[in-house]
């Protein structure tokens, strides 16, 4: 039988953060790393993947992602949670093949690949006799 | 703080969770309008909204991650109920964590609205991981099962 789920409070930005008016809010993420790859999968229900900005500058990845309001007609009754923008910054211990990085979008859930650059196989030298 | 809009609403909830206590029906988790909230704990999940627009409701949550196949949705006249599964995908053999942030589990809630909707009138969305739930206004009484879009 699964755990049940809970709600985790959001955690917001302090403004400045993110180059759009509005509130921003960091996405829940998971991180992890094999052999030949980061992957980084990020919770941002509601973006629309046109508006997305994901950027690796050096070794800062960066996402952005947009949501858009309900129209005024729509009078809040009762919120538990706030709606906002998702900006998320990330320090990348590995070299990167930027060619390589692919990312997708599904259910509201980002995902990013990002190969790792090869490194140096080690070699095996072998002594002739001289 | 306060999730209500309006400080009248919330003082008619307390009056009313006053009187579901005691006559002792019990709700169950998540069946009061709001879940109860008290210091760290924040409720059950998913996290919802609620708006107006005078025509009828539109309940809001956030479900990323969870496909319409995972989700069942049933509606009455005073409530909507939601259930459901969010999995979390393992991702490869011998992977390294960084951060595990993402839960994934089972989850329950029923969403007790501030006045009566027609079941039959139901909608619902889910899309980018966002349920959006349209219950029109009415004084229906059979409840249904609504299909995700």
């Amino acid at each position: 039988m699964s755990d049940e789920l809970e709600i985790r409070e959001r955690d917001e930005l302090q403004r400045g953060e993110g180059t759009r008016q509005g509130t921003y809010f960091r996405p829940s993420v998971d991180i992890f790393e094999t052999d030949d790859a980061l992957s980084v999968l990020a919770d941002v229900p509601g973006t629309d993947p046109e508006n997305f900005d994901v950027n690796l500058e050096d070794s800062k990845l960066t996402i952005q992602a947009p949501t858009r309001g309900l129209g005024e007609n729509w009078k809040p009754v009762y919120e538990e949670y706030r709606n906002g923008h998702f900006f998320r910054e990330f320090r990348l211990g590995k070299q990167i093949d930027r060619d390589g990085i692919t990312a997708s979008f599904n259910d509201g859930v980002l995902t990013i690949r990002l190969p790792k650059q090869e490194e140096a196989q080690p070699r095996t030298i072998e002594v002739e006799e001289g | 703080m306060t999730p209500f809009a309006n400080p009248r609403d919330w003082f008619r909830n307390e009056l009313r969770n006053f009187f579901r206590d005691f006559t002792g029906t019990s709700p169950g988790r998540g069946g009061r309008w709001p879940s109860t909230r008290s210091g760290r704990d924040l409720g059950v999940f998913p996290a919802v909204n609620i708006y107006d627009n005078g025509e009828g409701f539109r309940i809001r949550a956030e479900l990323p991650g969870v496909d319409s196949d995972d989700l069942e949705i049933n509606a009455k006249p005073d409530q909507i109920e939601l259930r459901g599964e969010r999995t979390i995908a393992p991702p490869e053999e011998d992977a390294n964590w960084h951060r595990r942030e993402r839960e994934g589990g089972s989850f329950r809630r029923v969403v007790n609205l501030p006045k009566e909707i027609d079941p039959d009138g139901v909608s619902a969305n889910l899309k980018f991981g966002v349920l959006d739930i349209f219950a029109p206004r009415s004084n229906d009484e059979r409840p249904r099962q609504i299909e995700i879009e």
